[in-house]
């Protein structure tokens, strides 16, 4: 049975791993290729490196972090943050990612999730939606939740499919760096409207919001950062929570 | 050495990568005739079948008078579904029919694409699952699927069984990314690397003895 991922997620600035608080107050937590082979030794299913910064700052995703983490880990690596144009994803899948991870970039010019999915195969796009709960739906968001972008993240989820996205990264703004739960509700909107995966993000806190998020969440994958970052759980105790609750899990030796 | 066919379906870095780490020599082929002394044949790949009509008369016939030659060959992901006779995912373009069989799009009852780890069981015995455990997890992500056939010596169950691994004589074949899939996927890929090894020990001419 397919597994049911779980995702660890490098927010990286200047090279070193940070987890900002709804994208605010970041704090140093490590070195991304130290913490990558932590994560791999204990059973991750897959890593994305985020450059947090990048979009605000005008800078590309760092690809000599890529090329580290790459050159010593076999398990999908995906890169986000910066990531504008076709040579921009070209730069990290050479320089070992396996996916990016498009956020602003596609909300500005869909067509490039088809440019990027035409050349690189759909497995290798992501869409990365940032939604916000605002009256009764959810607002997309660009440049790291600043922007609002007039869509709603449910269309967007489909048109991105459409469009030639393998993948979806849905993060909650409202959730991110809160640690009370990941929006289920708005997970289970979106994986209900696609066939490409969800992968679920933003309010990590305890082993119970994973399974909620695979219940009642309808997430394919689910990602996290901080609750990971400073030794709190271990990626093995989480995994294995969730396979004694009967989610299918990958099991490592 | 081995040939790493780049037909632009995809980014290789990953599988060079990863035949880095296990030390194979490898070498991506600029022409069809630089394959002429190759010991093995990797074929990657991931996208659309169609992608492989970038492998062109001339790379075909190359390919096909190796394998006749005793060269083995490992197609990965859409490498493996080139092995067959052809895809639904593009009807217009062959495979290289080298395993009898069509590849079709994955049932959707569940969702598809097929991303993840899934297990793979064994069928029977296979120089390509040496130290590989039945129900033993590997990292997929394709939306079509070749056929549990007779070659198919170990399968993966999403919607409906499909073949993970084929053999036969000397051309193999994984739907999973051996690259992607941790210390299992480069158990894989060593295993192929013995293959290999034990093709340039035999003696000349002998290497199409495989039960074929």
């Amino acid at each position: 049975m397919l597994a049911k991922r779980i995702i660890a997620c490098l927010d990286v600035r200047h090279g070193c791993v940070v987890k900002g608080v709804r994208f605010e107050g970041l704090a140093d937590a490590g070195r991304p290729a130290v913490l990558a082979a932590r994560y791999n030794e204990e059973g991750i299913d897959e890593l994305v490196i985020l450059d947090v910064t990048a979009t605000l700052e005008g800078r590309q995703a760092l690809a000599a972090t890529i090329r580290e983490v790459a050159s010593r880990l076999f398990i999908p690596l995906a890169v986000g943050g910066g990531i504008r144009s076709e040579a921009d994803a070209a730069a990290a899948l050479d320089a070992g990612a396996d996916k990016v991870s498009l956020n602003s970039a596609a909300l500005a010019d869909p067509t490039l999730l088809t440019t990027l999915a035409a050349r690189y195969g759909s497995q290798a796009v992501i869409v990365a939606i940032d939604a916000k709960r605002t009256d009764r739906r959810f607002a997309v968001f660009a440049r790291s939740g600043t922007t609002p972008s007039g869509r709603d993240a449910v269309e967007w989820a489909r048109e991105a499919a459409d469009r030639g996205a393998g993948e979806i990264l849905l993060t909650s703004i409202d959730r991110d760096g809160t640690r009370s739960g990941f929006d289920c509700e708005l997970t289970a909107a979106v994986s209900s409207a696609v066939s490409i995966p969800v992968i679920a993000s933003g309010g990590a806190g305890r082993f119970e919001h994973f399974l909620d998020v695979f219940t009642a969440g309808r997430a394919d994958a689910a990602l996290a950062a901080s609750i990971f970052h400073f030794s709190e759980h271990a990626v093995a105790d989480l995994k294995s929570y969730l396979h004694d609750r009967g989610v299918p899990m990958r099991v490592t030796c | 050495m081995i040939a790493l066919i780049d037909y632009g379906a995809g980014n290789l870095t990953s599988v060079r990568k990863a035949l880095a780490a296990i030390e194979a020599p490898v070498f991506t082929p600029p022409d069809p005739a630089a394959l002429a002394n190759v010991e093995g044949i990797i074929v990657p790949g991931v996208g659309h079948f169609g992608a492989t009509a970038a492998i062109d008369a001339r790379w075909r016939a190359a390919l096909l008078d190796r394998v006749a030659g005793g060269v083995p060959l490992l197609g990965i992901c859409l490498g493996l579904q080139y092995l067959f006779d052809g895809s639904d995912e593009a009807p217009g373009e062959p495979g290289l029919g080298l395993l009898p069989g069509r590849v079709t799009l994955l049932p959707p009852t569940l969702k598809v694409p097929h991303v993840g780890w899934n297990t793979v069981q064994t069928r029977r015995p296979s120089r390509m699952l040496e130290g590989i455990a039945t129900g033993t997890s590997f990292y997929f992500t394709h939306s079509y699927a070749a056929p549990v056939t007779a070659d198919c010596v170990a399968e993966t169950t999403h919607s409906a069984p499909f073949a993970a691994i084929v053999e036969r004589g000397h051309v193999f074949g994984a739907q999973f990314h051996p690259e992607k899939s941790s210390d299992a996927g480069l158990q894989l890929l060593r295993n192929f690397v013995s293959v290999v090894a034990a093709g340039r020990a035999a003696p000349a001419g002998s290497a199409g003895r495989d039960r074929q």
